[in-house]
């Protein structure tokens, strides 16, 4: 466990020393801080109504005013991080995990299966994502199980994509053709030898598909067709702040600049992976 | 060339043809009878009877996919379940304001980006790359339904230099509404592709063959122009291309937003009502765009790169 | 006496790097005279291309030219500008470079790039295409006409590279440069090539500066040869003279080091032992020192290119009176 650990530490070093990088580390460890400590972090419930205080412009009791039922916006923004990652995180690990796993076996097994799985991605990415989301959203109705899902599904043939591209350049090097030679297994070669290659840029690519994954979500939620209210998804206080526009322009405001944030943050820390883990990655995208 | 053509379009109608079959089998997935979840809890017998015998739910399910077909062949996309109105008319009447919002989009970014993009490769670490460097990367990552809302609120609500809601009528009307939203939608793309062409631009120029124009004596705006920019532009076309399928999600906000008639308002809108065909119909009619795109996308590819035509 | 075409004095150029400055070519001095082929030898990274890209002018933005003069036609081109450089190129001075692969467009059909590249005529457009077509024939490419409308890609490699030539004898230049036009491709083209060369250069009596490693080709193609080691000239001279007589260590090695030149079934292939040195960090005295067999006491002091014979030249102490000690 030695060697990862101070491979992670160089990683981590090499983006911090990059600017931009050094940014979405801080904005990223910001969120994640927030998302953890969340409850202990809001002045306010922020799902408690009080009608007497509503639409409330900023000020010191509520930092960036209440919406139209009286909650506080800026505890409602911290408890939607912790709804943003709820989703995103387990979206991408989860695309990553299958694309990763049906990559290596198009790349690695016969050339039947290939096909069958390249069209089978290329069906997946056929779909427009959000008409694809409202369609399955229309069939099984909102929640965040079905965020996550779709989010899940229409990313995987981006990791799985890549991890054939992957697998088939590696099947080919020197040191994989030695170990064949020497009767290796295919799961001893796929697991010892070809996954650690691949999980790096995979994982570049998952830094650079979070903040995708949390527009989408941001964006289903201010559709009505995401999280269920009264849920504080960033995407929700868009949708209240889209109604009253006219009355305060805080609510979106309060919603919009959490994501924008959020993407930033992600993509400087992706783009400083990239740069760092795999400077030829940048081409292929 | 037509050989290309006739190849590629035969997988874009397979993945179509896979696309729509999934389509189709989902909706039959859902546990539940489907014509009670369609039609929901307002439902009269005579309704449920009409929409079973519509989808032929009473055959075998390898019938109902020939019978959808059939209809799908034949340009028929079903019944809107309350208005009793053809689905494909009801489609093709949106289609139109999102087309004309997405080209809207794609022409203005991919103009400016392109621009932007050679004139950085032209001029590497000169002020003007610098900045589109840094807008690059922060508007890349701003999610279009966000500066659709932030653009509303400050363009239209607050400044009104632009109409917040609808479409217009007549054509300057009409482009005096596509502003906002057109620019929400493109706002991301300029910067992507302006660092797409920079990257792939000064990559082109250190390439062997410059030298060679430049061993000739050619003009240097003739060898940015024609040389590169030509091998340089292939990249953008396909991401353009495979952008048809960002383009359509982010209209969908667009059209939410600023209150636009077109294809997501009329999905959103069916969605709340559960007019389940209609909801359909402009997916699949969306996926088929999506499709037909990418395929013309590596079309232009293979005209404009004769390799891509003889090597692929 | 025939008249001289181009003459390079005392040319030094360095390259600006992080390490410092790299000094690529230092005190280059040699003469090309009209309808001569002056062959240029070298191991890879002596400086041989940085030599052809200082004479059009189309080097690096990190280089810099240190001292000397690039006289073609008695005029320096170190001090033209770039808009006087651009009209050299492709008209007096024409080039082919080293990959017949990468050298063309690869998204404009040949004939495309063939009327492009006479721009300066104000020939019609046919006209233009009828003389590429006329051109391609000449190289020996068949059916010129239809293959006119083809794209790189649909050539092979030798066919490319006699493109390349038709291309760069097009406008009838002084001087032709060729960077090693057949080291990329294989052995009975490479003959075919030369051959072919050798005819339209005594058609249309141009001067060629031909650089190569390929010590079989040099000694049939050229009259004079120049012999580089690590950015400066250490021999030059008539043909027969640098063969047969060579004057300096590192010539001689050159030549017992050449695959062709070994008569016998070596067991193990000569090679010059040692390393070329650091050229950002130049050691004092010969440069061929460390790697020379024969090096001496006055190795320590950098000898000048002298005149041995009547045109030929070597930097060594050998030749001095005195020798190394």
């Amino acid at each position: 466990m030695e060697k990862p650990r101070s491979e992670l530490s160089l990683i981590l070093r090499g983006v911090a020393r990059d600017p931009l990088g050094l940014m979405g580390l801080i904005i990223v460890g910001t969120i994640i801080f927030c998302a953890l400590f969340a409850v202990w972090l809001v002045p306010y419930d922020p799902i408690a109504m009080n009608i007497k205080d509503r639409l409330q412009g900023p000020s010191l009791n509520h930092l960036l005013g209440t919406d139209q039922l009286g909650r506080d916006t800026f505890s409602r923004v911290i408890m939607g991080g912790q709804v943003a990652l709820k989703v995103a995180l387990p979206a991408v690990f989860g695309a990553m995990a299958i694309g990763l796993t049906l990559g290596m076996i198009a790349g690695y097994g016969p050339k039947w299966l290939d096909n069958l799985l390249m069209l089978f991605f290329d069906t997946i990415r056929s779909f427009p994502t959000v008409m694809f989301a409202l369609a399955v959203v229309a069939l099984v109705g909102p929640s965040l199980e079905t965020v996550v899902l779709v989010v899940m599904a229409t990313s995987i043939p981006t990791y799985g994509r890549v991890a054939r591209t992957q697998t088939l350049t590696l099947r080919n090097s020197e040191f994989i053709l030695a170990e064949r030679a020497m009767g290796a297994s295919m799961t001893r070669i796929l697991g010892v030898h070809m996954l650690p290659n691949i999980i790096g840029v995979l994982a570049v690519l998952a830094a650079m598909d979070i903040p995708t994954v949390i527009a989408l979500e941001a964006g289903l939620s201010f559709l009505g067709l995401g999280v269920k209210p009264p849920t504080p998804s960033w995407g929700a206080l868009l949708k209240d702040g889209y109604s009253l526009i006219r009355q305060t322009p805080w609510l979106v405001v309060g919603g919009g600049l959490p994501i924008i944030l959020a993407t930033l943050g992600f993509t400087f820390l992706g783009e400083s992976l990239r740069d760092v883990v795999d400077p030829k990655l940048r081409k292929n995208r | 060339m037509v050989h290309y053509a006739v190849r590629r379009f035969g997988l874009a109608l397979l993945i179509l043809f896979v696309a729509v079959t999934v389509m189709f089998l989902m909706i039959r997935a859902v546990p539940g009878d489907p014509v009670q979840i369609m039609l929901g809890p307002r439902a009269t017998p005579e309704l449920q009877a009409r929409l079973t015998a519509e989808l032929a739910l009473d055959q075998p399910i390898i019938k109902q996919l020939a019978i959808f077909y059939g209809n799908l062949l034949q340009g028929d996309l079903g019944i809107d379940v309350f208005s009793g109105r053809s689905v494909t008319s009801i489609v093709f009447q949106q289609l139109p304001h999102t087309l004309s919002l997405i080209f809207a989009s794609i022409i203005w970014s991919a103009t400016l980006g392109i621009a932007l993009g050679a004139y950085a490769a032209a001029h590497p670490n000169t002020v003007i790359d610098r900045v589109t460097a840094a807008i690059s990367v922060s508007f890349v990552a701003a999610p279009a339904f966000v500066v659709a809302l932030l653009s509303l609120l400050i363009f239209a609500v607050h400044l009104q230099w632009f109409p917040a809601i609808g479409a217009g009528e007549g054509f300057w009307d009409r482009l005096d509404h596509l502003v906002l939203p057109s620019l929400a939608i493109g706002l991301s793309w300029v910067g992507y592709i302006a660092r797409l062409v920079r990257a792939s631009m000064l990559e082109v120029m250190g390439e062997p063959h410059i030298r060679t124009a430049r061993a000739f004596g050619l003009s240097e705006r003739r060898i940015v122009m024609i040389y590169a920019l030509r091998i340089a532009i292939l990249p953008v076309v396909t991401v353009i291309g495979v952008g048809m399928g960002f383009l359509l999600s982010s209209a969908v906000f667009a059209e939410i937003v600023f209150a636009r008639p077109g294809l997501g308002k009329l999905v959103i809108d069916s969605i709340t009502t559960r007019n389940y065909p209609v909801v359909m119909g402009s997916v699949l009619v969306s996926t088929g765009l999506f499709v037909v795109s990418t395929a013309l996308a590596d079309l232009i590819n293979a005209w404009l790169d004769p390799r891509a035509r003889a090597g692929h | 006496m025939t008249e001289t075409l181009l003459e390079i004095d005392n040319l030094g150029v360095d390259y600006e790097t992080a390490r410092g400055d790299l000094k690529a070519l230092r005190d280059i001095s040699f003469d090309v005279k009209k309808g001569e082929i002056v062959g240029i030898v070298g191991e890879s990274g002596c400086g041989k291309s940085t030599l052809i890209s200082s004479i059009l002018k189309l080097t690096a933005p990190n280089t810099r030219f240190r001292n000397g003069e690039v006289r073609f036609k008695g005029q320096d081109l170190l001090q033209n500008n770039e808009r006087q450089m651009r009209s050299l190129r492709g008209s007096d001075i024409s080039i082919i470079f080293q990959d017949p692969m990468q050298t063309h467009n690869p998204v404009l059909s040949i004939g495309a790039q063939m009327v492009d590249i006479q721009h300066r005529s104000k020939a019609a457009k046919a006209d233009k295409r009828a003389t590429a077509a006329k051109m391609l024939a000449a190289v020996g490419i068949p059916d010129p006409e239809a293959r006119l409308d083809q794209f790189p890609h649909e050539f092979s490699g030798g066919m490319r590279q006699r493109i390349a030539i038709a291309m760069a004898l097009m406008s009838e230049p002084d001087l032709l440069i060729a960077d090693e036009p057949t080291t990329a491709l294989d052995a009975t083209l490479e003959v075919q090539i030369i051959e072919r060369l050798h005819e339209l250069q005594r058609e249309m009596h141009c001067a060629v500066l031909f650089i190569s490693h390929h010590l079989g080709v040099i000694a049939e193609l050229c009259d004079r040869v120049v012999v580089m080691y690590a950015g400066a000239v250490v021999e030059s001279g008539d043909v027969r003279a640098i063969f047969h007589d060579p004057k300096h260590p590192y010539t001689r090695r050159l030549i017992d080091c050449d695959p062709g030149h070994i008569k016998e079934r070596a067991r193990v292939l000569p090679t010059i032992p040692g390393e070329v040195p650091d050229l950002a960090n130049l050691p004092t005295g010969c440069i061929f020192r460390d790697r020379c067999e024969q090096a001496g006491p006055r190795c320590a002091a950098v000898p000048p290119l002298a005149g041995i014979a009547d045109g030929h030249n070597a930097a060594c102490w050998l030749n001095h009176k005195g020798g190394v000690s």
